[in-house]
């Protein structure tokens, strides 16, 4: 046996940078979820315990008297309202974009203008829209409320996003599986709901994730918008100036686990999807037919 | 199956009149006259660019030609949609909808006709069993080979019950051996259904082995519309020549008339050829094609080599061994490539080198003359 071994994958060895960079990774990862980890342990403080370490037993007081109303404020009714405003902005952001990125696949007269315009708002600082939607609604005398103004402030922000996202999903979205539709005698409606919202649907997915979670944790848009009744992230701010108890980091545990329960939602169906499309293929030899 | 054998009962005939198609300010095909008879393999063939494609979705309805009509089985069917012409079109990557199964892809026409579910799925089965694929219909088109795939495209196509299948490079995707199989396959299938097949290709040995009618195409209009035999043996232009391949093509200027031949200039060297009966004028373009495998190659070294009739001289410039052939190639006074195909026994029996001194000649019978106007272009 002659010649240089065939290169095999070396396991084990890996380089000096490796390491470095493993390392650089996990202090990064500490930093991230380091502090917010400090919430949710003291969030299982004990009855008797404190706003910081240590810890005086175990419980889920705390959890319970976030819903007691008279203690931390209107709590339920905020979490009720922000999911709600938060389906509101997710129904609102995908039916917009969707029809959005259809209508950029054609270049209108003016779309590069109208295109630029709405990736303009992305850039605005959200407090100053929402005072701006503030004051306007106080110049024509109309209430501000979460569901009319706040909502309309969060869409400001959702829907540039929503518009981006679209944008790459049609960019790879190969325009023969309309034209073999259109090819099958399907009219242009069933080749929208046949063909493309099906081929879509994990990027349809990721829009709507995208309009839940960046409503559900809105602040600066909706501070200034939202009216009498306070959303979620406001009630939040509220009771950091006025709650001294581990309830408030009760309510951080509970948001954090209704984010993540979005995304593992959202995620999880993409990704069901794209392995139910991408099975491997069967071996060409096994094709039978004609062999 | 010659094209048009049964040409009152196979439908799908196609007449293309006067069709330009522009987009912005590029011709994509210009003014072009073609009538395909129905049943027939029809190959369109030329390289990228030359208008094929343009041409077959300008007749599956998913362009409309700027100029010209487009006429199936003499009725006009521009502005009308694809199901309504009676066409139906297998694309480039089949463009199978990835979240259908397969069944679901074939049954895609019926399901959006209104046929209820049941009768959908029945004919969907029914249609995949003709491809050989019904063992299949469960599977996403993920999970099939490329080969697979076109089975399923194919069915997807036929459901329809078209009069005319267009075939957009349907065998570009697929590997060498696959593809000689796939190309047997198309052809069995138009001929069970007895419809008109238009394969776009830019491979010329698949437009040959498949095609009743070849159609050689360049920048936009049609060089040659012919039998595969007459196009490979009578090519009209240089042009189909070259593209064809397998010939050698000699233009020139007319030198000199003499009885039965003429000595051109090609532009680096001269050459005396055979001519037909009414000799060119002297200064005129003429050309010739010359089969690669008509062409005896001589090995006596030093010997004079280009005022003799229907030969040429030259050094060999490279071997290249084929199996049952070699091909040779000569390089002539001139600095340019002509080839000769020999037998391999023949040429084993007394072999060449590279960089032998060599000549090469043909029988007048075998001088091909090309059309006068095309050699001049």
């Amino acid at each position: 046996m002659a010649g240089p071994a065939p290169a095999q994958p070396q396991f084990g060895k890996r380089p000096k940078s490796f390491y470095f960079l493993a390392g650089f990774f996990a202090l990064f990862v500490a930093f991230l979820y380091g502090p917010m980890s400090a919430i949710y342990i003291l969030s299982f403080q004990g009855p008797t315990g404190g706003l910081t370490f240590p810890m005086r037993g175990v419980s889920l007081h705390w959890f319970h008297a976030l819903f007691a109303q008279e203690r931390t404020g209107d709590f339920a009714g905020a979490f009720a309202r922000s999911l709600l405003l938060a389906a509101l902005v997710l129904s609102v952001t995908v039916v917009m974009s969707i029809l959005a990125g259809m209508a950029f696949r054609r270049r209108f007269f003016g779309s590069t203008f109208v295109f630029y315009l709405a990736i303009a708002s992305l850039i605005m600082p959200g407090i100053l829209v929402g005072l701006g939607i503030g004051l306007t609604f106080q110049l024509f005398e109309i209430q501000t409320s979460w569901f009319t103004s706040a909502l309309g402030a969060q869409l400001t922000w959702t829907l540039p996003f929503g518009l981006l996202i679209m944008f790459a999903v049609l960019s790879r979205f190969n325009r023969a599986f309309e034209e073999a539709g259109r090819d099958l005698g399907a009219s242009n409606w069933q080749i929208f709901w046949l063909v493309v919202v099906p081929i879509l649907l994990p990027g349809i997915i990721g829009v709507a994730l995208f309009g839940f979670t960046l409503s559900y944790d809105e602040f600066p848009r909706t501070l200034l918008t939202a009216g009498a009744q306070n959303t979620l992230p406001m009630e939040i701010w509220g009771m950091t100036t006025n709650v001294t108890s581990p309830a408030l980091y009760a309510l951080g545990t509970v948001t954090t686990v209704v984010s993540f329960i979005a995304i593992t939602l959202a995620l999880g169906s993409i990704a069901l999807i794209q392995r139910r499309r991408a099975r491997r293929p069967a071996p060409e030899t096994q094709s039978g037919p004609a062999a | 199956m010659e094209p048009g054998k049964n040409s009152a009962s196979a439908r799908g005939a196609i007449e293309l009149v006067s069709v330009t198609k522009r987009f912005g300010d590029t011709v994509a095909v210009r003014n072009i006259d073609l009538k395909i008879p129905g049943g027939a393999y029809c190959c369109l063939l030329g390289p990228s660019g030359c208008g094929k494609t343009t041409i077959l979705r300008m007749i599956a309805g998913h362009e409309d030609p700027t100029d010209g009509d487009v006429l199936i089985d003499n009725e006009n069917v521009v502005g009308k949609a694809p199901v309504e012409r009676g066409t139906a079109m297998m694309f480039q990557s089949y463009a199978l909808f990835p979240h259908l199964t397969c069944r679901d892809n074939v049954a895609f026409n019926l399901k959006v006709r209104g046929v209820a579910k049941a009768e959908r799925q029945e004919r969907a089965l029914e249609m995949l069993a003709r491809v050989r694929m019904r063992e299949f219909a469960d599977r996403l088109p993920a999970q099939l080979s490329g080969g697979q795939q076109q089975r399923i495209a194919l069915a997807r196509s036929l459901i329809t019950n078209p009069r005319v299948l267009l075939l957009d490079e349907p065998l570009s995707a697929l590997d060498e051996f696959l593809r000689l199989q796939m190309r047997g396959e198309l052809k069995r299938i138009q001929t069970e259904f007895g419809i008109s097949f238009i394969h776009v290709t830019h491979t010329q040995m698949e437009a040959i082995a498949l095609a009743d009618m070849v159609v050689v195409m360049d920048q936009g209009r049609i060089e040659q519309a012919d039998s595969a035999r007459h196009v490979f043996e009578r090519p009209r232009t240089p042009y189909v020549a070259r593209f064809i391949g397998g010939q050698n093509v000699m233009t020139g200027k007319v030198l000199e008339r003499r009885s039965g031949a003429v000595l051109i200039d090609t532009g680096g060297k001269q050459l005396l050829v055979s001519a037909p009966e009414t000799l060119p004028e002297i200064g005129a373009s003429f050309g010739i094609a010359v089969r690669r495998d008509r062409v005896r190659l001589q090995r006596s070294e030093g010997a004079p080599a280009g005022s003799t009739l229907n030969s040429i001289g030259g050094r060999v410039s490279a071997l290249e061994y084929q199996g049952s052939w070699l091909k040779i190639t000569i390089e002539d006074a001139g600095g340019e490539d002509f080839v000769v195909n020999e037998a391999d026994s023949t040429f084993f029996a007394t072999p060449v080198e590279v960089g032998d001194i060599v000549s090469a000649s043909w029988a007048p019978e075998e001088v091909h003359y090309l059309s006068a106007a095309s050699v001049s272009r």
